[in-house]
């Protein structure tokens, strides 16, 4: 009885699995398709990958993304370890509503997120517009500030651990030795909580490649991200192009999550041998 | 003694609505070993951490040298603290925790007194590996914090604190975290060094046996406020009132009424004593240490009780004595079987009489012993306590 029921388990997690996977398999080795069907195999070849790197709009596309996830991931990066530090210095009583707050955006649909941003930029460009006479769009630099926006909160959510665990004496002891303040960040604080800060800045540049739909809802129609990109592309024809450079996101996104998870394990076998 | 160093002027500190030092006055000689002693709570370590500079007092002054330092940051003050579980920097190693303080330092180039420069490597090794020998920790240079044991984490912190010359150094229940016999160590290490750098030591604590080995000062604080200063010695024979009384070593305390001077009635009886200055027939507390009570045949005694309990102890038994109701602690090398009926005699000399206060019937009475006992055992407790109240 009990071996069924194993094997029952194992049957689900396999069907479950070959669901999740068995679609972006497909578009993988579609990827290396010769043909320009989705369909049939053809054969093994790089012509969709050569395609790629030759077309400007996908090229621009990443070019945007990438700098873009790279601005909102420092931005967001010291923003965040800073306003992790105003946290750890509050009372609790204040601390941990505002902490609920920081952690709504990260829970709340992206849609939701995505179009109240796109309100409130455009409800300030008319207010701005009115003010000054100057007519500002939606473009990079909303796109930008939403990303930076939405990264925050991650950064604040694995900083704020690391100073916990921090003896809140070491910054007194810094400063009793003859630190100010900011010495005592870069020689005391920094340090310690410097595996929060990367994992947060990794989690913060994964979450920039990663976002369709705030950006679709930001960028307005002078900057287009990669994800932006592809989703045009799909409305008209699926051009195996597609499979090529979802296939490169993919990667891209994997290898990310795999470094974050596997130092967070790390950190985490070196806190227990500490404890031992 | 010398000359008057630090002093506290009219001193509060509030957090949010409570008041945690109301109106303190004291003051801090030089080259002295104060103890600040007092229960979790009582505001010591926010004394100390207002001296440190690391708290500014929510009203009245405090003097450095007469100066008025209130909003001098902590790295500008001629004052280094050795705190709480020692707090060295995790990732340096000895020689580098200890340099930290000396390598922040600038001071006039001897050249060009209008330049200011770092101090030169040759002379932070040289004043590093002196201080590392004062601590009796030369050759554990390059190891990190996390491979020394307490005690050796505490050396390392008091040497990372006095290698910069500090005028005075504050400590913060240094010894709470080390185990009994470390501890005791510890205690006349403390004391050996503060003699050999010749600067004062103001020292928090909440062991009172701590305060009593080290200190040439000790002041006694409660709910804020100061109980009593003075000699280790003082404060144990002539404690000024119930909580002072209670707090350092054992005391059963009684309520008594002063006849007159050098006799005191309590139980109805008479007794001879030395104490004078107090009003005829003026209620009072009494205050007898548990030595000071002589155990005798049950007619030659001047107060007859009955033993509840006994308790070896090594060098003594602890026995708890109901007289009337009021339970004593005596401590007697002689055996008494639990319930059998003793007689006690106690000398002139072993009586102190303390006017009422409003700690007076709060303590004194031995009726739940064991808990009292358990409530002192437990540093640690009283340790997170004292840490969330003053953050908080």
């Amino acid at each position: 009885m009990r071996k069924n029921n194993s094997l029952f388990n194992r049957f689900f997690m396999v069907l479950t699995f070959v669901f999740l996977y068995a679609p972006i398999a497909l578009l993988i080795i579609f990827s290396f398709n010769a043909g320009s069907s989705n369909t049939v195999w053809k054969g093994f070849s790089l012509e969709w990958y050569g395609k790629l790197f030759s077309n400007r709009i996908i090229m621009q596309s990443v070019y945007t993304t990438l700098l873009v996830s790279v601005l909102a991931t420092v931005i967001a990066t010291v923003a965040g370890t800073f306003a992790a530090i105003g946290f750890f210095a509050m009372r609790r009583k204040i601390r941990d509503p505002l902490m609920t707050v920081n952690n709504i955006p990260m829970m709340n649909a992206d849609i939701v997120t995505g179009v109240s941003l796109c309100l409130f930029f455009v409800a300030f460009f008319g207010l701005f517009q009115k003010v000054t006479g100057t007519r500002l769009t939606l473009g990079f630099g909303t796109l930008l500030i939403a990303h930076i926006g939405f990264n925050i909160p991650y950064v604040i959510l694995s900083v704020g651990p690391k100073l916990r665990q921090m003896d809140k004496n070491l910054i007194d002891a810094a400063m009793d030795l003859g630190c100010i303040w900011m010495q005592a960040f870069w020689k005391v604080i920094l340090p310690e909580i410097k595996p929060g800060i990367v994992s947060g800045a990794l989690t913060a540049f994964t979450m920039s490649i990663d976002d369709f739909v705030i950006s679709y809802f930001t960028a307005g129609s002078s900057a287009s991200t990669l994800a932006m990109t592809i989703y045009g592309m799909t409305k008209k024809r699926v051009s195996p192009q597609i499979n090529a450079i979802s296939t490169l996101l993919f990667v891209t996104v994997l290898v990310l999550l795999a470094i974050v998870n596997i130092r967070e394990a790390r950190q985490e076998r070196l806190a227990a041998k500490k404890h031992i | 003694m010398s000359k008057e160093l630090i002093r506290l002027q009219n001193v509060c500190m509030a957090f949010d609505d409570e008041l945690v030092l109301d109106h303190l006055n004291l003051y801090f000689n030089d080259k002295e070993f104060l103890t600040l002693l007092g229960p979790s709570g009582c505001g010591k370590t926010t004394t100390l951490r207002i001296i440190g500079g690391f708290a500014t007092p929510t009203s009245g002054d405090v003097l450095f040298d007469g100066v008025r330092i209130n909003d001098v940051p902590p790295y500008q003050r001629q004052i280094n603290t050795v705190f709480q579980k020692y707090a060295l920097f995790p990732r340096l190693d000895v020689f580098e925790n200890v340099a930290f303080g000396l390598r922040m330092q600038k001071r006039p180039d001897p050249n060009n007194p209008k330049k200011m420069v770092k101090i030169p490597e040759k002379e932070i090794e040289q004043r590093v590996m002196e201080m590392l020998e004062v601590v009796s920790l030369k050759g554990f240079e390059r190891r990190k914090p996390e491979a020394l044991s307490g005690g050796q984490q505490q050396r390392v912190a008091i040497a990372r604190a006095l290698v910069n010359r500090p005028k005075v150094l504050l400590l913060d229940e240094p010894l709470a975290a080390l185990d009994l016999k470390l501890r005791k160590d510890m205690q006349i290490e403390l004391k050996r060094i503060q003699q050999q750098v010749g600067i004062t030591f103001i020292y928090v604590t909440h062991d009172q046996e701590e305060a009593l080995t080290m200190s040439d000062t000790v002041v006694v604080m409660d709910q804020g406020t100061i109980q009593q200063i003075g000699t280790p010695e003082d404060i144990y024979n002539e404690p000024k009132n119930a909580f002072v009384a209670d707090f350092i070593g054992e005391s059963n305390i009684i309520d008594g009424i002063m006849v007159k001077d050098k006799v005191v009635k309590m139980y109805g009886k008479e007794f001879p004593c030395l104490d004078g200055g107090f009003a005829e027939n003026e209620p009072v507390d009494v205050v007898i240490r548990p030595e000071d009570i002589d155990i005798v045949p049950v007619e030659q005694g001047q107060l007859i009780g009955t033993v509840t309990s006994v308790t070896f102890k090594g060098m003594q038994y602890d026995i708890i004595v109901d007289f009337r109701g009021f339970k004593w602690l005596i401590q007697t090398t002689d055996h008494c079987p639990e319930g059998s009926r003793i007689g006690i005699k106690i000398d002139p000399d072993g009586f102190h009489i303390m006017k009422k206060s409003q700690y007076s019937g709060m303590f004194g009475d031995y009726s739940s012993f064991s808990e009292e006992y358990d409530e002192l055992d437990d540093a640690s407790l009283t340790l997170d306590e004292e840490e969330s109240g003053d953050a908080e």
